[in-house]
């Protein structure tokens, strides 16, 4: 018996698992909504990625090509380990390259390669109530979705700019999908925000706070703004010390003990794509 | 009890039901769309894709309502014993099965409330066959537009008025399958 053979497929029970695909297709029919889920505890720890880690062991397949990223990067401890996790628990093939992978779970970025049909991006979720901080209380929470009651999310980005002259929010920033669900998008950085109307399948999995939401492919992803301060998908004016590309979205890197730092893409497949394609038209 | 009641699961399961979940992830992900299911063999007159759902979505905690000739001792022998779903009448289900004239009329299953509109039931409707054809598709999951031989077109647009609550539907041939959630647009030819 091999290790993989130890585990049922993907790790989790059967039972578990029916029970978050019965919320993953409520949850692409009312896109933006949070489904209630009851999530497991997973053998790592809550903020690791226990929520994407449930999501994604529901929906892999033994034919799928697994990547996982991590702030945009495959080798950073977070994504290693879960890659890892489903090698040994799925016997699922990995990839880093985001062309060739089917299921791509990320914390925190959207691949700069635009994703297509067949794929599924899979979110994790830290605090997935976009209201959370501007009201505590869950039964509140779910009244003002149910309401569409969002003026409360208005008035806090109208403070931003009473405050700082301009909407100050850098990540997490509030999306309203399809005109109706207003949605935590999850950390990822407001410059991603606009790649989320994209044709893969996206699934957000919070595993602490028991929510699974979804935004089906070719739907409305409109980030909230105001007429006389337009939402804009911005980042610091540099390119990348590796790669030069002035259109990804960089790390900041610190070299030395002096503060020398560099600027570098964050995705780091994209980063070494763009390499090794330089690379061969100096060669050819 | 039958010998077919015990038969015509999947073999595998945690391989093929992640294998079917996941082309009615894709069918309900891009409406209209369709999709092939394989691994089970329910009894006649169920199809192998409306067997794969309930196999991959009924299980203790989602009461089944069987509709018109699907309402047969060999289906609720089959069903009982491969998901142990108790077996109810229409408000109480969770899922739906059956032909579109047995499970009509629509307005008494559960569409959600405004708190959880995820409490809503999930029809399974047996068709004699699917076709890109008919009527015009938009919304949520579609580029621009797919054709669906839908079997009406007011009650889903009567459906749709309702978002966000109302009724999310698989729509079964044979072992295919494909869906549309509650969210589509449906306009007539």
């Amino acid at each position: 018996m091999t290790e993989t053979d130890q585990y049922n497929f993907a790790y989790l029970d059967e039972h578990t698992k029916r029970m978050i695909r019965r919320a993953l297709l409520k949850a692409l029919a009312i896109p933006g909504y949070q489904v209630p889920f009851a999530s497991r505890e997973m053998p790592m720890p809550y903020g690791w990625g226990t929520g994407g880690v449930q999501v994604t062991a529901s929906v892999l397949t033994p034919n799928d090509s697994l990547k996982v990223i991590d702030q945009g990067a495959d080798d950073t401890t977070n994504a290693v380990s879960i890659r890892r996790f489903f090698q040994k628990t799925a016997g699922v093939s990995t990839t880093t390259r985001t062309t060739e992978a089917s299921v791509i779970q990320t914390r925190h970025r959207i691949p700069e390669d635009p994703l297509r049909e067949g794929q599924i991006l899979v979110y994790q979720v830290p605090i997935p109530e976009p209201l959370r901080f501007l009201e505590p209380r869950e039964t509140e929470t779910r009244k003002m979705h149910a309401l569409e009651e969002y003026g409360l999310m208005h008035v806090k980005l109208y403070e931003d700019i009473a405050r700082h002259g301009e909407i100050a929010t850098a990540y997490a920033y509030p999306v309203k999908v399809e005109g109706r669900y207003v949605m935590d998008p999850s950390p990822i950085p407001k410059f991603d925000n606009p790649k989320m109307e994209m044709a893969a399948i996206q699934l957000f999995g919070a595993g602490r706070e028991q929510r699974i939401y979804a935004v089906p492919p070719h739907t409305r992803v409109v980030s909230l703004d105001f007429e006389d301060h337009p939402f804009e998908a911005r980042k610091g004016g540099l390119s990348c010390a590796l790669c030069g590309s002035e259109e990804s979205y960089l790390d900041e890197v610190i070299v030395d003990d002096a503060g020398g730092r560099m600027f570098v893409c964050s995705d780091t497949d994209h980063c070494e794509g763009r390499r090794s394609q330089a690379c061969t038209e100096a060669e050819g | 009890m039958e010998m077919r009641t015990l038969t015509g699961g999947f073999a595998d399961t945690p391989r093929e039901a992640a294998i079917a979940f996941r082309a009615m992830l894709e069918a309900m992900a891009r409406p209209g769309r369709i999709f092939e299911m394989a691994g089970a063999a329910p009894p006649a007159p169920m199809s192998v894709a409306a067997g794969g759902a309930l196999l991959v979505l009924a299980d203790g905690t989602t009461p089944v309502h069987l509709a018109g000739g699907h309402d047969a001792p060999a289906i609720r022998d089959w069903i009982t014993f491969h998901t142990g779903a108790p077996l109810v009448a229409r408000e109480e289900a969770a899922l739906a099965v059956g032909d579109w004239a047995g499970l009509l009329p629509l307005d008494a299953y559960r569409i959600g409330v405004p708190d959880y509109p995820d409490r809503s039931a999930t029809l399974i409707v047996e068709m004699a066959a699917l076709a890109p054809s008919g009527a015009w598709l938009t919304g949520p999951g579609i580029a621009t537009a797919h054709r669906l031989n839908l079997p009406d077109v007011a009650v889903f647009r009567a459906n749709r008025a309702l978002f966000p609550l109302g009724l999310d539907f698989f729509f079964t041939a044979g072992a295919r399958l494909a869906a549309l959630p509650r969210t589509t647009i449906v306009e007539a030819d």
